[in-house]
């Protein structure tokens, strides 16, 4: 079986490479790379004018499943991954059971091998059902195959637990992630804490709430040497603190989503659940510090924070309606018209932060579109421009603000194990 | 004048109207009022429409305004209160809503804890919507009674320098009346702890004072905000003896006696208001409550009203 990926530009943030070269895929691996290849493969698809680069990787879905499968099940939010160019998704803990034990991590891995679309990599809890209280086996859990550990929906607000957590994690040179929030601070907080919480009598989650975990992590990282990760970042005081500690040598990396770096505070004026998200939409100052933060590589990653619900939860009382939208179907298009069209960042650094640097963190592949590696390949149009419609949505969640709503710089095909997953926006 | 109505089938907020429509609603409250010196005090303006005031929050006053108000209009009023406890294990909002709407009631007057909570009904349902205060967001009616008030009583709102006192970050009082003295040209300014005054809220064009005196320097009209004892609990001010202190009104820290007193009420008489000042001259607070039916019968009547206001005086 052989596939030719025909006339594209290739741009591999792993290779360093930016060109307009052939693809050819025989069964599930690489087989050639280079300019014309006349090779008679089963299947061709034309790439001209479009961008192949390596399998996008997200680093922070919600597969719900065990658990939430009204919310969503590993096969639906692997579809959503393939709809959206992703070929591998790192999944949260947050389950029911969480993932901080043995057998729901093979579980995951059972129902992800047999019903996922694209490749899954549980991430475990820090704590046990993340309470913060007492650490997962780490040691048994890495065993099995997890990635990394997250309290991910809670922070680890116990600082102790903490630097135990980034110490023990050491001797197997995996990350500790962190959902940055002072509980305290927040406390029953719904949107960002400005203006329009105020004129909206929303109770507000201050920037103070993230940065000062941020800023406490970065200290206990540089106390014991662990490997830091913070998820989801949205203050100017979160990213000023990260640029610090990389020059002074702290092992962190930081991700964030592609809502934060598009849509800012303002957007909660109709009380839209779809625009509840925790952290919150913070202030255009915010979002323009985030841009500064990938430029400058202080910021390492975007990822989705794909957050699931089901209509009925999010058709609530803003209070009562849960935090989160989903986003791998969306983040594509939205890095592509908020960051390369603006010219914030280029393509090839737009897509290491999806491809190459959530890969290095997490250690899940260490080359690009190189002969002889396994073909997980990705296809993204940057003129192509739809109206994104819920008929469109594969994910079972329907929570996005963005439905309704132009975008543009889709990807066209995802290739999973040398396998087509989706083809021209249609799932196979 | 009968013939004028509101852009919108429903009241949510002040911000979302017109500096003339809150004019409007103002004048047709005018006659509605002088309807209360008659013997009989009802006009036929709702006759066959429906209204459902449902509350979900604890509230004498404003639902007894309200259906006193709705009946002087001969409207077919059905009360619900329903405690926060049943909801949490009944049906959503919605689902609740949607069921009373589907016994075709006309209007729903809502009150709800939770801010935006009619904003929600009202983009999904089609019954017109009052909001009769949602958690600290909006109380549209109570500042539309106390703007009424200040007008009545100084004979116009620019200019002049009105006090809001206390509690602002939990105020939805607060809130309705700063926008609706803006839109009508008066000088707002809040009074209280600097803990309870909501961050960024001079961007709504009010001067932030945390001292009484100097908030009080040149003042015409001044509201006085509920104190909540739970805010206490919430470490937001060490004591209410302290609160009392620092921003009670009483006697020695009112003594112009030509500012005028309003408070939303109920009272916390001895915390942020003294029994002298209560029941002083200068105190309009049971004007207030009059005049909260009159702006309520106006509100109802231009939302869904059917005649010609000249039939009051017929």
């Amino acid at each position: 079986m052989k596939l030719m990926i025909k006339n594209g530009r290739v741009v591999d943030p792993f290779e360093k490479l930016d060109e307009k070269l052939d693809v050819l895929v025989e069964n599930n691996l690489i087989k050639k790379i280079g300019k014309n290849i006349n090779t008679k493969a089963d299947q061709e698809y034309n790439a001209s004018g479009k961008i192949v680069c390596p399998g996008l990787v997200d680093m922070h879905t919600h597969l719900r499943e065990p658990g939430f499968e009204s919310k969503e099940k590993i096969s639906t939010g692997t579809k959503s991954a393939a709809l959206g160019g992703f070929t591998s998704v790192i999944c949260m803990a947050n389950t029911d059971p969480v993932i901080d034990n043995q057998a729901t991590v093979k579980l995951v891995h059972y129902i992800a091998e047999n019903e996922g679309v694209v490749k899954v990599f549980p991430v475990a809890a820090i704590t046990k059902q993340s309470l913060g209280e007492e650490l997962t086996e780490f040691g048994d859990l890495y065993r099995v195959g997890v990635v990394g550990f997250s309290d991910d929906g809670h922070p680890v607000m116990n600082a102790e637990i903490m630097r135990r957590a980034l110490e023990y994690a050491l001797m197997f040179d995996v990350p500790i992630m962190d959902h940055c929030e002072d509980l305290d601070l927040s406390s029953q907080g719904m949107v960002n804490e400005g203006y329009y919480s105020t004129v909206r009598g929303l109770k507000g989650i201050p920037t103070i709430s993230e940065s000062i975990i941020v800023g406490r992590d970065l200290l206990l990282a540089k106390y014991t040497g662990g490997k830091i990760h913070l998820q989801h970042v949205t203050t100017k005081e979160s990213v000023n603190q990260i640029r610090v500690a990389k020059k002074e040598g702290v092992n962190v990396t930081a991700e964030v989503t592609p809502h934060h770096i598009s849509l800012t505070d303002k957007e909660i004026i109709n009380y839209d659940t779809n625009y509840k998200i925790n952290p919150p939409l913070r202030s255009e100052e915010d979002r323009k510090a985030l841009l500064k933060g990938l430029k400058d590589n202080t910021i390492d990653v975007i990822a989705t924070d794909h957050a699931p619900h089901t209509v009925f939860e999010k058709d609530q009382e803003f209070n009562h309606a849960p935090f989160g939208i989903i986003g791998l179907e969306t983040a594509i298009p939205l890095i592509f018209m908020n960051l390369v069209e603006k010219k914030a960042l280029g393509i090839s650094q737009a897509l290491e932060k999806v491809t190459k640097n959530p890969c290095r963190i997490m250690k899940i592949r260490k080359n690009g579109l190189r002969e002889g590696e396994v073909a997980d390949i990705t296809v993204i149009d940057p003129e192509l421009q739809l109206v994104y419609t819920k008929k469109m949505i594969v994910s079972k969640g329907m929570n996005s603000p963005f439905i309704g709503k132009k975008l543009k710089g889709f990807p066209t095909l995802t290739v999973v194990n040398g396998k087509i997953v989706m083809k021209d926006r249609r799932l196979l | 004048m009968s013939t004028r109505r509101l852009r919108s089938k429903h009241l949510l907020d002040i911000e979302s109207l017109t500096k003339e429509e809150i004019e409007l609603i103002l004048d047709t409250a005018v006659p509605f009022k002088d309807l209360f010196t008659k013997s009989v005090k009802k006009v036929s303006f709702l006759r066959g429409k429906t209204i459902v005031n449902i509350f979900y929050e604890p509230s004498t006053r404003t639902r007894t305004s309200f259906e006193i108000a709705e009946k002087r209009l001969s409207a077919d009023v059905v009360n619900i209160t329903v405690s926060e406890s049943s909801v949490k294990k009944g049906e959503s909002l919605l689902d609740t809503i949607r069921t009373l709407q589907a016994m075709k009631a006309d209007i729903m007057v809502m009150r709800h804890s939770c801010p935006g909570a009619c904003h929600l009904l009202a983009s999904r349902l089609n019954a017109s919507f009052i909001n009769a205060g949602d958690g600290p967001h909006a109380h549209p009616t109570q500042a539309l009674l106390d703007i009424f008030t200040i007008r009545e009583k100084l004979g116009r709102v620019k200019g002049i320098n009105v006090a809001l006192i206390g509690d602002i970050t939990f105020s939805r009082v607060a809130r309705s009346n700063i926008w609706g003295l803006k839109k009508l040209g008066a000088n707002v300014r809040v009074i209280g702890p600097a803990t309870l005054i909501p961050k960024d809220i001079e961007k709504m064009g009010v001067k932030v004072y945390h001292n009484l005196e100097k908030g009080l320097e040149g003042i015409d009209v001044i509201n006085i905000l509920r104190i909540q004892r739970e805010r206490q609990q919430q470490m937001l001010f060490p004591t209410i003896r302290e609160y009392n202190r620092l921003f009670g009104i009483d006697e020695t820290t009112l003594r112009r006696t030509d500012v005028l007193v309003m408070h939303p009420g109920p009272m916390n008489r001895g915390i942020e208001i003294s029994d002298y000042i209560a029941d002083s001259p200068q105190a309009v607070i049971c004007q207030q409550v009059t005049n909260g039916v009159a702006v309520r019968m106006a509100v109802l009547y231009l939302i869904a009203g059917e005649g010609d206001l000249n039939e009051i005086n017929d």
